[in-house]
Protein backbone atom coordinates (compact mmCIF):
# COMPACT_ATOMS: atom_id res chain seq x y z
CA UNK A 1 0.00 0.00 0.00
CA UNK A 2 1.79 2.91 -1.24
CA UNK A 3 -0.03 6.93 -1.69
CA UNK A 4 0.06 7.53 -5.66
CA UNK A 5 -1.60 9.83 -7.74
CA UNK A 6 -2.56 10.81 -11.49
CA UNK A 7 -2.57 13.76 -13.16
CA UNK A 8 -3.71 14.08 -16.66
CA UNK A 9 -3.05 17.45 -19.34
CA UNK A 10 -5.70 17.01 -21.63
CA UNK A 11 -5.46 17.95 -25.23
CA UNK A 12 -8.33 20.72 -25.93
CA UNK A 13 -9.88 22.00 -29.36
CA UNK A 14 -12.60 23.68 -30.75
CA UNK A 15 -13.77 21.57 -33.86
CA UNK A 16 -15.44 24.32 -35.40
CA UNK A 17 -12.62 26.79 -35.10
CA UNK A 18 -9.32 25.36 -34.61
CA UNK A 19 -7.36 28.41 -34.29
CA UNK A 20 -9.80 28.77 -30.92
CA UNK A 21 -7.15 30.12 -27.84
CA UNK A 22 -6.82 26.99 -25.74
CA UNK A 23 -5.67 29.18 -22.83
CA UNK A 24 -9.01 30.79 -22.87
CA UNK A 25 -10.67 27.65 -24.09
CA UNK A 26 -8.77 25.66 -20.78
CA UNK A 27 -10.10 28.75 -18.25
CA UNK A 28 -13.65 28.46 -19.86
CA UNK A 29 -13.47 24.84 -19.08
CA UNK A 30 -12.80 24.97 -15.64
CA UNK A 31 -15.41 27.47 -15.39
CA UNK A 32 -18.00 25.78 -16.49
CA UNK A 33 -16.57 22.80 -14.21
CA UNK A 34 -17.24 25.16 -11.39
CA UNK A 35 -20.66 25.41 -12.53
CA UNK A 36 -20.92 22.21 -13.21
CA UNK A 37 -20.09 21.43 -9.43
CA UNK A 38 -22.20 24.05 -7.92
CA UNK A 39 -21.81 24.76 -4.41
CA UNK A 40 -19.84 21.99 -4.00
CA UNK A 41 -16.22 23.22 -4.99
CA UNK A 42 -13.54 25.79 -3.76
CA UNK A 43 -10.33 27.59 -5.18
CA UNK A 44 -7.32 26.61 -4.69
CA UNK A 45 -5.19 27.47 -1.95
CA UNK A 46 -1.34 28.85 -2.94
CA UNK A 47 -0.32 29.58 0.31
CA UNK A 48 2.08 25.85 0.61
CA UNK A 49 3.79 24.97 -2.94
CA UNK A 50 7.02 25.08 -3.60
CA UNK A 51 8.03 23.57 -6.82
CA UNK A 52 11.30 24.96 -6.67
CA UNK A 53 13.05 22.76 -4.59
CA UNK A 54 14.95 19.91 -6.28
CA UNK A 55 15.08 16.58 -4.74
CA UNK A 56 18.81 16.60 -4.93
CA UNK A 57 18.69 19.06 -2.05
CA UNK A 58 19.27 22.86 -3.34
CA UNK A 59 16.80 24.81 -4.50
CA UNK A 60 16.51 27.71 -7.20
CA UNK A 61 16.35 31.40 -5.88
CA UNK A 62 12.11 31.90 -5.85
CA UNK A 63 11.75 35.39 -8.30
CA UNK A 64 10.25 38.43 -6.40
CA UNK A 65 8.78 38.23 -2.34
CA UNK A 66 7.28 34.95 -1.41
CA UNK A 67 4.31 37.04 0.51
CA UNK A 68 3.24 33.67 2.42
CA UNK A 69 0.20 34.30 4.56
CA UNK A 70 1.20 31.85 7.06
CA UNK A 71 1.60 34.21 10.31
CA UNK A 72 3.05 33.23 13.33
CA UNK A 73 -0.15 33.08 15.47
CA UNK A 74 -0.49 30.23 18.05
CA UNK A 75 -1.32 26.71 17.07
CA UNK A 76 -4.26 25.64 18.48
CA UNK A 77 -4.30 22.47 20.65
CA UNK A 78 -2.31 19.75 19.13
CA UNK A 79 -5.67 17.16 19.80
CA UNK A 80 -7.74 19.29 17.60
CA UNK A 81 -5.33 19.02 14.98
CA UNK A 82 -2.20 21.06 13.59
CA UNK A 83 -4.57 24.65 13.09
CA UNK A 84 -3.00 27.93 11.99
CA UNK A 85 -4.34 31.06 11.82
CA UNK A 86 -3.66 33.28 8.41
CA UNK A 87 -4.49 36.74 7.66
CA UNK A 88 -7.07 37.64 5.45
CA UNK A 89 -5.56 40.07 2.74
CA UNK A 90 -8.86 41.70 1.35
CA UNK A 91 -10.59 40.26 -1.79
CA UNK A 92 -8.60 37.71 -3.19
CA UNK A 93 -10.21 35.95 -5.77
CA UNK A 94 -8.93 33.39 -8.71
CA UNK A 95 -10.64 35.96 -10.80
CA UNK A 96 -9.73 33.70 -14.31
CA UNK A 97 -11.49 31.21 -12.29
CA UNK A 98 -8.44 28.84 -13.12
CA UNK A 99 -8.89 26.28 -10.00
CA UNK A 100 -11.99 24.08 -9.28
CA UNK A 101 -11.13 21.80 -5.70
CA UNK A 102 -13.74 18.94 -5.96
CA UNK A 103 -15.68 16.91 -4.13
CA UNK A 104 -13.74 13.87 -4.92
CA UNK A 105 -10.59 15.46 -3.72
CA UNK A 106 -9.43 16.21 -7.25
CA UNK A 107 -8.04 19.68 -8.38
CA UNK A 108 -9.45 20.96 -11.74
CA UNK A 109 -7.73 23.61 -13.68
CA UNK A 110 -5.80 25.24 -16.18
CA UNK A 111 -1.46 24.15 -16.44
CA UNK A 112 0.00 25.86 -19.28
CA UNK A 113 -2.64 26.02 -22.43
CA UNK A 114 -4.33 22.86 -21.35
CA UNK A 115 -7.02 21.79 -18.66
CA UNK A 116 -5.71 19.49 -16.08
CA UNK A 117 -7.00 16.79 -13.66
CA UNK A 118 -5.06 15.96 -10.80
CA UNK A 119 -6.58 13.47 -9.23
CA UNK A 120 -6.96 12.72 -5.30
CA UNK A 121 -4.37 10.56 -3.39
CA UNK A 122 -5.15 7.17 -3.51
CA UNK A 123 -3.28 3.91 -2.16
CA UNK A 124 -3.98 0.93 -4.57
CA UNK A 125 -3.16 0.91 -8.08
CA UNK A 126 -7.26 -0.13 -9.05
CA UNK A 127 -8.20 2.96 -7.25
CA UNK A 128 -5.79 4.99 -9.01
CA UNK A 129 -7.56 3.55 -12.18
CA UNK A 130 -11.05 4.47 -10.41
CA UNK A 131 -10.02 8.12 -10.10
CA UNK A 132 -8.28 8.66 -12.98
CA UNK A 133 -11.46 7.48 -15.08
CA UNK A 134 -13.74 9.67 -12.62
CA UNK A 135 -10.97 12.61 -13.98
CA UNK A 136 -12.35 12.03 -17.67
CA UNK A 137 -15.71 11.84 -16.77
CA UNK A 138 -15.58 15.03 -14.61
CA UNK A 139 -13.69 16.76 -17.44
CA UNK A 140 -16.24 15.39 -19.92
CA UNK A 141 -19.08 16.64 -17.80
CA UNK A 142 -17.30 20.17 -17.73
CA UNK A 143 -17.05 20.02 -21.70
CA UNK A 144 -21.08 19.45 -21.79
CA UNK A 145 -21.84 22.42 -19.66
CA UNK A 146 -18.98 24.18 -21.63
CA UNK A 147 -20.81 23.93 -24.70
CA UNK A 148 -24.36 25.00 -23.11
CA UNK A 149 -22.61 28.17 -21.48
CA UNK A 150 -20.19 29.37 -24.08
CA UNK A 151 -22.60 28.10 -27.28
CA UNK A 152 -19.84 26.05 -28.96
CA UNK A 153 -18.03 23.12 -28.87
CA UNK A 154 -14.83 21.92 -27.32
CA UNK A 155 -13.41 18.59 -27.56
CA UNK A 156 -10.70 16.81 -24.68
CA UNK A 157 -8.09 14.37 -26.05
CA UNK A 158 -6.19 12.44 -23.50
CA UNK A 159 -3.05 11.72 -25.38
CA UNK A 160 0.16 13.45 -25.53
CA UNK A 161 1.44 14.61 -28.64
CA UNK A 162 0.07 16.98 -31.18
CA UNK A 163 2.31 15.50 -33.98
CA UNK A 164 3.53 19.19 -34.65
CA UNK A 165 6.07 18.68 -31.77
CA UNK A 166 4.12 19.45 -28.88
CA UNK A 167 4.05 17.75 -25.53
CA UNK A 168 2.31 18.01 -22.79
CA UNK A 169 2.15 15.74 -19.84
CA UNK A 170 0.33 12.64 -17.81
CA UNK A 171 2.09 12.59 -14.42
CA UNK A 172 2.20 10.17 -11.74
CA UNK A 173 3.20 10.81 -8.10
CA UNK A 174 4.46 7.87 -5.38
CA UNK A 175 4.95 8.94 -2.15
CA UNK A 176 8.51 7.37 -0.85
CA UNK A 177 10.24 7.68 2.34
CA UNK A 178 12.47 10.57 3.05
CA UNK A 179 15.29 8.16 4.22
CA UNK A 180 15.50 6.68 0.16
CA UNK A 181 18.25 8.22 -1.28
CA UNK A 182 17.36 10.16 -4.30
CA UNK A 183 20.17 8.73 -6.36
CA UNK A 184 19.94 5.45 -5.47
CA UNK A 185 16.09 6.19 -6.08
CA UNK A 186 16.63 7.74 -9.52
CA UNK A 187 19.33 4.89 -10.37
CA UNK A 188 17.69 1.88 -9.78
CA UNK A 189 14.09 3.10 -11.37
CA UNK A 190 15.27 3.95 -14.46
CA UNK A 191 15.37 0.65 -16.05
CA UNK A 192 11.75 0.00 -15.15
CA UNK A 193 10.82 3.78 -16.42
CA UNK A 194 12.61 3.29 -19.29
CA UNK A 195 11.02 -0.46 -20.26
CA UNK A 196 7.58 -0.63 -18.57
CA UNK A 197 6.48 1.20 -21.82
CA UNK A 198 5.58 -2.88 -23.08
CA UNK A 199 2.67 -2.38 -21.58
CA UNK A 200 2.30 1.56 -20.63
CA UNK A 201 2.30 2.75 -23.64
CA UNK A 202 -0.01 4.38 -26.08
CA UNK A 203 0.88 3.67 -29.07
CA UNK A 204 1.75 6.37 -31.42
CA UNK A 205 1.69 7.04 -35.06
CA UNK A 206 4.91 8.68 -36.43
CA UNK A 207 8.39 8.80 -35.34
CA UNK A 208 10.13 11.88 -34.18
CA UNK A 209 9.22 15.20 -32.39
CA UNK A 210 7.32 16.12 -35.18
CA UNK A 211 6.33 12.58 -36.10
CA UNK A 212 8.54 13.14 -39.30
CA UNK A 213 9.37 9.56 -39.75
CA UNK A 214 6.77 7.50 -40.57
CA UNK A 215 6.39 4.33 -38.82
CA UNK A 216 4.52 3.18 -35.54
CA UNK A 217 5.52 3.56 -31.76
CA UNK A 218 4.90 1.96 -28.63
CA UNK A 219 4.88 5.37 -26.49
CA UNK A 220 3.55 8.95 -27.40
CA UNK A 221 6.32 10.51 -24.85
CA UNK A 222 9.54 8.40 -25.64
CA UNK A 223 10.36 11.12 -28.22
CA UNK A 224 10.74 13.54 -25.60
CA UNK A 225 12.77 12.26 -23.14
CA UNK A 226 15.89 13.97 -23.40
CA UNK A 227 17.95 13.61 -20.37
CA UNK A 228 18.22 11.05 -17.20
CA UNK A 229 18.03 12.83 -14.67
CA UNK A 230 16.36 16.67 -14.02
CA UNK A 231 14.07 19.42 -12.71
CA UNK A 232 12.62 20.83 -15.77
CA UNK A 233 8.96 19.41 -16.99
CA UNK A 234 8.82 21.13 -20.25
CA UNK A 235 12.15 21.41 -22.03
CA UNK A 236 14.58 18.16 -22.00
CA UNK A 237 12.28 16.73 -20.13
CA UNK A 238 13.87 14.29 -18.03
CA UNK A 239 13.43 10.15 -17.18
CA UNK A 240 13.30 10.87 -13.76
CA UNK A 241 12.49 14.29 -12.46
CA UNK A 242 13.76 16.23 -9.55
CA UNK A 243 11.13 18.17 -8.46
CA UNK A 244 10.79 17.97 -4.34
CA UNK A 245 7.03 19.46 -3.69
CA UNK A 246 6.11 16.41 -1.26
CA UNK A 247 2.77 18.38 -0.41
CA UNK A 248 3.70 16.44 2.96
CA UNK A 249 6.15 16.58 5.98
CA UNK A 250 9.20 17.13 4.33
CA UNK A 251 11.52 15.12 6.59
CA UNK A 252 9.05 11.82 6.38
CA UNK A 253 8.38 11.72 2.67
CA UNK A 254 9.48 12.61 -1.23
CA UNK A 255 6.98 13.09 -3.50
CA UNK A 256 8.24 11.42 -6.77
CA UNK A 257 6.87 13.30 -9.80
CA UNK A 258 6.92 10.37 -12.68
CA UNK A 259 7.08 12.26 -16.23
CA UNK A 260 7.64 9.66 -18.71
CA UNK A 261 3.92 8.51 -18.65
CA UNK A 262 1.94 8.29 -21.20
CA UNK A 263 -2.20 9.08 -20.50
CA UNK A 264 -3.56 5.64 -21.11
CA UNK A 265 -7.62 4.80 -22.03
CA UNK A 266 -6.77 0.91 -20.92
CA UNK A 267 -7.70 0.32 -17.45
CA UNK A 268 -4.96 -2.62 -17.50
CA UNK A 269 -2.16 0.28 -18.90
CA UNK A 270 -3.29 2.71 -15.75
CA UNK A 271 -3.09 -0.13 -13.39
CA UNK A 272 0.01 -1.52 -14.59
CA UNK A 273 2.11 1.66 -14.95
CA UNK A 274 0.66 2.18 -11.11
CA UNK A 275 1.33 -0.69 -9.72
CA UNK A 276 4.44 -2.08 -10.71
CA UNK A 277 5.79 1.53 -10.49
CA UNK A 278 5.12 1.32 -6.86
CA UNK A 279 6.04 -2.19 -6.07
CA UNK A 280 9.68 -1.42 -7.86
CA UNK A 281 9.71 1.90 -5.15
CA UNK A 282 9.26 -0.50 -2.31
CA UNK A 283 12.19 -2.54 -3.49
CA UNK A 284 13.90 0.20 -3.82
CA UNK A 285 12.96 1.80 -0.33
CA UNK A 286 14.12 -1.88 1.00
CA UNK A 287 17.81 -1.40 -0.59
CA UNK A 288 17.57 -4.15 -2.99
CA UNK A 289 20.97 -4.53 -4.56
CA UNK A 290 19.58 -6.88 -7.08
CA UNK A 291 17.84 -3.90 -9.00
CA UNK A 292 21.66 -2.78 -9.60
CA UNK A 293 22.07 -5.64 -12.60
CA UNK A 294 19.38 -4.25 -14.34
CA UNK A 295 21.29 -0.37 -14.79
CA UNK A 296 21.00 0.62 -18.41
CA UNK A 297 24.28 1.65 -20.44
CA UNK A 298 22.51 4.23 -22.51
CA UNK A 299 19.03 4.88 -20.44
CA UNK A 300 17.93 8.02 -22.90
CA UNK A 301 18.84 6.46 -25.71
CA UNK A 302 17.12 3.04 -24.82
CA UNK A 303 13.47 4.69 -24.15
CA UNK A 304 13.64 5.38 -27.83
CA UNK A 305 14.88 1.38 -28.59
CA UNK A 306 11.94 0.10 -26.56
CA UNK A 307 9.59 2.54 -28.02
CA UNK A 308 10.59 1.65 -31.98
CA UNK A 309 10.76 -2.02 -31.38
CA UNK A 310 7.70 -3.79 -32.61
CA UNK A 311 9.33 -6.62 -31.73
CA UNK A 312 9.87 -6.58 -27.99
CA UNK A 313 13.24 -8.02 -29.07
CA UNK A 314 15.72 -5.15 -29.35
CA UNK A 315 18.71 -6.07 -26.65
CA UNK A 316 19.25 -3.22 -24.55
CA UNK A 317 22.76 -2.91 -23.02
CA UNK A 318 23.16 -3.42 -19.13
CA UNK A 319 25.83 -1.55 -17.51
CA UNK A 320 27.72 -4.78 -16.75
CA UNK A 321 29.06 -4.98 -20.58
CA UNK A 322 25.85 -7.60 -20.92
CA UNK A 323 22.45 -7.19 -22.91
CA UNK A 324 18.68 -7.66 -22.44
CA UNK A 325 15.37 -6.92 -24.16
CA UNK A 326 12.96 -4.86 -22.42
CA UNK A 327 10.76 -8.13 -21.82
CA UNK A 328 13.58 -9.73 -19.67
CA UNK A 329 14.34 -6.67 -17.98
CA UNK A 330 10.97 -6.18 -16.83
CA UNK A 331 10.52 -10.06 -15.71
CA UNK A 332 13.92 -9.68 -13.79
CA UNK A 333 11.55 -6.58 -12.37
CA UNK A 334 8.45 -9.00 -11.54
CA UNK A 335 10.85 -11.29 -9.69
CA UNK A 336 12.61 -8.82 -7.15
CA UNK A 337 8.97 -7.48 -6.58
CA UNK A 338 7.43 -10.80 -5.39
CA UNK A 339 9.62 -9.89 -1.89
CA UNK A 340 7.39 -6.93 -1.44
CA UNK A 341 3.86 -7.74 -1.75
CA UNK A 342 2.03 -6.60 1.48
CA UNK A 343 -1.48 -6.64 0.18
CA UNK A 344 -3.79 -8.48 -1.72
CA UNK A 345 -4.20 -5.38 -4.05
CA UNK A 346 -0.29 -5.36 -4.81
CA UNK A 347 -0.05 -9.48 -5.35
CA UNK A 348 -3.08 -8.65 -7.59
CA UNK A 349 -0.99 -6.67 -9.41
CA UNK A 350 1.99 -9.32 -9.41
CA UNK A 351 -0.09 -11.79 -11.07
CA UNK A 352 -1.93 -8.94 -13.63
CA UNK A 353 2.40 -8.28 -14.46
CA UNK A 354 3.16 -11.60 -15.20
CA UNK A 355 0.58 -12.61 -17.46
CA UNK A 356 0.63 -9.69 -19.69
CA UNK A 357 4.74 -10.28 -19.80
CA UNK A 358 3.55 -13.41 -21.05
CA UNK A 359 1.22 -12.94 -23.45
CA UNK A 360 3.40 -9.84 -25.03
CA UNK A 361 6.11 -12.35 -25.36
CA UNK A 362 4.07 -15.35 -26.75
CA UNK A 363 1.59 -13.74 -28.74
CA UNK A 364 1.42 -9.93 -28.70
CA UNK A 365 -2.31 -9.44 -29.77
CA UNK A 366 -3.91 -11.71 -27.27
CA UNK A 367 -2.79 -8.86 -25.07
CA UNK A 368 -4.93 -6.30 -27.23
CA UNK A 369 -7.72 -6.04 -24.96
CA UNK A 370 -5.24 -4.80 -21.56
CA UNK A 371 -2.20 -3.30 -23.38
CA UNK A 372 -3.35 -0.20 -25.13
CA UNK A 373 -0.72 0.27 -28.06
CA UNK A 374 -1.09 -3.40 -28.81
CA UNK A 375 -5.08 -2.55 -29.33
CA UNK A 376 -3.86 0.71 -31.48
CA UNK A 377 -1.42 -1.30 -33.44
CA UNK A 378 -3.86 -3.99 -33.92
CA UNK A 379 -7.00 -1.27 -35.08
CA UNK A 380 -4.47 0.62 -37.40
CA UNK A 381 -3.13 -2.35 -38.96
CA UNK A 382 -6.85 -4.11 -39.83
CA UNK A 383 -7.07 -0.49 -41.29
CA UNK A 384 -4.01 -0.39 -43.25
CA UNK A 385 -5.42 -3.94 -44.57
CA UNK A 386 -8.52 -3.08 -45.57
CA UNK A 387 -6.49 -0.51 -48.41
CA UNK A 388 -4.18 -3.52 -49.57
CA UNK A 389 -4.30 -2.94 -53.28
CA UNK A 390 -2.02 -4.39 -56.02
CA UNK A 391 -0.10 -1.16 -55.93
CA UNK A 392 0.27 -0.94 -52.49
CA UNK A 393 0.84 -4.92 -50.78
CA UNK A 394 1.27 -3.17 -47.58
CA UNK A 395 -1.79 -1.15 -47.54
CA UNK A 396 -2.22 2.17 -45.94
CA UNK A 397 1.41 3.87 -45.48
CA UNK A 398 1.76 4.42 -42.02
CA UNK A 399 2.60 8.35 -42.84
CA UNK A 400 -1.25 8.34 -44.59
CA UNK A 401 -3.38 11.09 -43.23
CA UNK A 402 -6.27 8.61 -42.21
CA UNK A 403 -4.06 6.85 -40.13
CA UNK A 404 -2.46 9.60 -38.07
CA UNK A 405 -6.49 10.71 -37.81
CA UNK A 406 -7.44 7.70 -35.60
CA UNK A 407 -4.20 8.18 -33.85
CA UNK A 408 -5.61 11.48 -32.36
CA UNK A 409 -9.25 10.33 -32.25
CA UNK A 410 -8.35 7.37 -30.75
CA UNK A 411 -7.65 9.43 -27.50
CA UNK A 412 -11.02 11.49 -27.47
CA UNK A 413 -12.99 11.48 -24.28
CA UNK A 414 -16.56 10.29 -24.82
CA UNK A 415 -16.41 9.23 -28.29
CA UNK A 416 -13.38 8.42 -29.60
CA UNK A 417 -11.65 4.94 -30.61
CA UNK A 418 -10.49 3.55 -27.76
CA UNK A 419 -13.66 3.99 -26.02
CA UNK A 420 -15.86 2.58 -29.11
CA UNK A 421 -13.72 -0.64 -29.14
CA UNK A 422 -14.56 -0.58 -25.08
CA UNK A 423 -17.92 -0.57 -25.94
CA UNK A 424 -17.55 -3.20 -28.52
CA UNK A 425 -16.10 -5.36 -25.70
CA UNK A 426 -12.64 -5.28 -27.00
CA UNK A 427 -11.04 -3.65 -24.06
CA UNK A 428 -10.60 -4.92 -20.33
CA UNK A 429 -12.47 -2.79 -17.59
CA UNK A 430 -10.58 -3.32 -14.31
CA UNK A 431 -13.02 -0.09 -12.91
CA UNK A 432 -16.72 -0.66 -12.60
CA UNK A 433 -19.22 2.31 -14.29
CA UNK A 434 -20.58 2.16 -10.66
CA UNK A 435 -16.79 2.51 -9.41
CA UNK A 436 -16.34 5.43 -11.33
CA UNK A 437 -19.54 7.52 -11.19
CA UNK A 438 -19.03 7.05 -7.30
CA UNK A 439 -15.72 8.93 -8.05
CA UNK A 440 -17.05 11.67 -9.44
CA UNK A 441 -18.83 12.57 -6.53
CA UNK A 442 -16.99 11.01 -3.79
CA UNK A 443 -13.58 10.83 -2.13
CA UNK A 444 -10.74 8.27 -1.76
CA UNK A 445 -11.53 7.30 2.23
CA UNK A 446 -8.47 5.60 3.02
CA UNK A 447 -6.61 9.20 2.20
CA UNK A 448 -6.62 12.64 3.30
CA UNK A 449 -8.53 13.70 0.20
CA UNK A 450 -11.31 12.32 2.46
CA UNK A 451 -10.99 15.26 4.33
CA UNK A 452 -10.52 17.98 0.90
CA UNK A 453 -12.92 16.39 -0.90
CA UNK A 454 -15.51 15.77 2.48
CA UNK A 455 -15.29 19.15 3.49
CA UNK A 456 -16.28 20.41 0.46
CA UNK A 457 -19.09 18.24 -0.14
CA UNK A 458 -20.77 18.97 3.31
CA UNK A 459 -19.62 22.54 4.41
CA UNK A 460 -18.81 24.82 1.49
CA UNK A 461 -20.15 27.19 3.04
CA UNK A 462 -17.22 27.71 5.67
CA UNK A 463 -14.27 26.44 2.99
CA UNK A 464 -12.25 29.59 1.50
CA UNK A 465 -9.66 27.26 -0.36
CA UNK A 466 -8.10 23.89 -0.07
CA UNK A 467 -4.43 22.78 -1.25
CA UNK A 468 -3.38 18.85 -1.17
CA UNK A 469 -1.71 19.76 2.05
CA UNK A 470 -3.99 22.57 3.23
CA UNK A 471 -8.20 23.55 3.67
CA UNK A 472 -8.42 27.08 4.39
CA UNK A 473 -11.59 27.61 6.85
CA UNK A 474 -14.13 31.16 6.45
CA UNK A 475 -16.46 30.88 9.37
CA UNK A 476 -17.16 32.81 12.25
CA UNK A 477 -14.47 32.97 14.77
CA UNK A 478 -13.39 34.96 17.99
CA UNK A 479 -10.10 35.73 16.15
CA UNK A 480 -11.39 36.87 13.09
CA UNK A 481 -8.94 35.16 10.96
CA UNK A 482 -9.11 32.06 8.45
CA UNK A 483 -7.95 29.03 9.76
CA UNK A 484 -5.59 27.10 8.18
CA UNK A 485 -6.65 23.09 8.57
CA UNK A 486 -2.71 21.26 8.01
CA UNK A 487 -2.87 17.95 6.43
CA UNK A 488 1.10 17.14 5.95
CA UNK A 489 0.65 13.39 6.79
CA UNK A 490 -1.01 11.96 3.57
CA UNK A 491 -2.26 8.90 4.82
CA UNK A 492 -4.26 10.46 7.64
CA UNK A 493 -7.83 10.31 6.52
CA UNK A 494 -9.36 12.34 9.60
CA UNK A 495 -9.12 15.52 11.60
CA UNK A 496 -11.20 16.17 14.43
CA UNK A 497 -12.01 19.50 13.58
CA UNK A 498 -12.97 18.60 10.26
CA UNK A 499 -14.55 15.40 10.89
CA UNK A 500 -16.61 17.34 13.13
CA UNK A 501 -17.73 19.56 10.37
CA UNK A 502 -18.46 17.45 7.69
CA UNK A 503 -20.52 16.10 10.64
CA UNK A 504 -19.68 12.08 9.45
CA UNK B 1 18.53 1.95 -33.29
CA UNK B 2 16.11 -0.58 -33.37
CA UNK B 3 14.68 -2.43 -36.44
CA UNK B 4 11.16 -1.64 -37.05
CA UNK B 5 8.91 -4.53 -38.56
CA UNK B 6 6.68 -1.93 -39.92
CA UNK B 7 3.65 -3.86 -40.03
CA UNK B 8 3.83 -4.53 -36.29
CA UNK B 9 3.83 -8.42 -36.60
CA UNK B 10 4.88 -10.24 -33.72
CA UNK B 11 7.74 -12.83 -34.51
CA UNK B 12 6.28 -16.12 -34.58
CA UNK B 13 9.41 -17.74 -35.30
CA UNK B 14 13.03 -17.12 -35.97
CA UNK B 15 12.21 -16.23 -39.47
CA UNK B 16 10.24 -13.56 -39.67
CA UNK B 17 8.72 -11.52 -43.18
CA UNK B 18 9.10 -8.04 -42.48
CA UNK B 19 7.36 -7.37 -46.10
CA UNK B 20 4.05 -9.07 -44.80
CA UNK B 21 0.08 -7.95 -44.83
CA UNK B 22 -0.95 -5.97 -41.84
CA UNK B 23 -1.61 -7.92 -38.81
CA UNK B 24 -4.62 -9.02 -40.33
CA UNK B 25 -4.31 -12.64 -39.93
CA UNK B 26 -2.97 -12.16 -36.16
CA UNK B 27 -6.53 -10.48 -34.83
CA UNK B 28 -9.11 -12.73 -36.55
CA UNK B 29 -10.84 -13.48 -33.55
CA UNK B 30 -11.47 -9.63 -32.99
CA UNK B 31 -11.97 -9.08 -36.36
CA UNK B 32 -16.20 -9.31 -36.56
CA UNK B 33 -16.40 -6.96 -33.51
CA UNK B 34 -13.81 -4.45 -35.37
CA UNK B 35 -15.04 -4.71 -38.84
CA UNK B 36 -18.21 -2.71 -38.27
CA UNK B 37 -15.70 0.07 -36.50
CA UNK B 38 -13.44 0.01 -39.02
CA UNK B 39 -15.84 0.14 -42.03
CA UNK B 40 -17.73 3.31 -39.81
CA UNK B 41 -13.81 4.73 -39.42
CA UNK B 42 -13.18 4.44 -42.97
CA UNK B 43 -16.24 6.38 -44.38
CA UNK B 44 -15.68 9.21 -42.08
CA UNK B 45 -11.84 9.56 -42.55
CA UNK B 46 -12.19 9.90 -46.62
CA UNK B 47 -13.40 13.34 -46.62
CA UNK B 48 -11.81 14.98 -43.41
CA UNK B 49 -8.78 12.75 -42.50
CA UNK B 50 -5.78 15.44 -43.23
CA UNK B 51 -7.33 18.60 -42.65
CA UNK B 52 -8.48 16.73 -39.08
CA UNK B 53 -4.91 15.96 -38.72
CA UNK B 54 -3.53 19.47 -39.60
CA UNK B 55 -6.01 21.60 -37.46
CA UNK B 56 -4.78 19.30 -34.37
CA UNK B 57 -2.68 21.64 -32.77
CA UNK B 58 -1.34 22.15 -29.59
CA UNK B 59 0.58 24.13 -27.03
CA UNK B 60 2.94 22.36 -25.55
CA UNK B 61 2.35 21.65 -21.12
CA UNK B 62 4.49 19.99 -18.64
Amino acid sequence: MRLVGIETEYGIVDPDEPRANPILMSSRLVAACRAWAGERTTRWDYGGEDPLQDQRGFRRSRMGASADLLTDAPEFDESEGKVTLRRRRGSWEDPAHLNAVLANGARFYVDHAHPEHSGPEVTSAHDAVVWDRAGDAIALAAAARYADEEGSRVELYKNNVDGKGASYGTHENFLVSRGTDFEDLARRLTPHLVTRQVFAGAGRVGLGQFGEEPGFQLSQRADYMEAEVGLETTLRRPIVNTRDEPHATRDKYRRLHVIIGDANLFDVATYLKMGTTALVLSAIEADDERLDALALAHPVEAVQTVSRDLTLRARLEIADGDSASALEIQRALLEICRSYVTDAGEAAVIARWEGVLERLATDLFSAAREVEWVAKLQLLGRMRARHVSPGTPDGLPWDDARLAAMDLQWSRLGDGLATRLAAAGQMERIATEEAVAAAVATAPQDTRARLRGGIVAARPDVVDAAGWSTVVLDRETDHGHLEVIHLDEPMAARHPLLDHLIGG
Amino acid sequence: MAQLNAQGQPYEDETPEPDAPAPAAAAQESGDALDDLLAEIDGSLQVNAEQFVRSFVQKGGQ
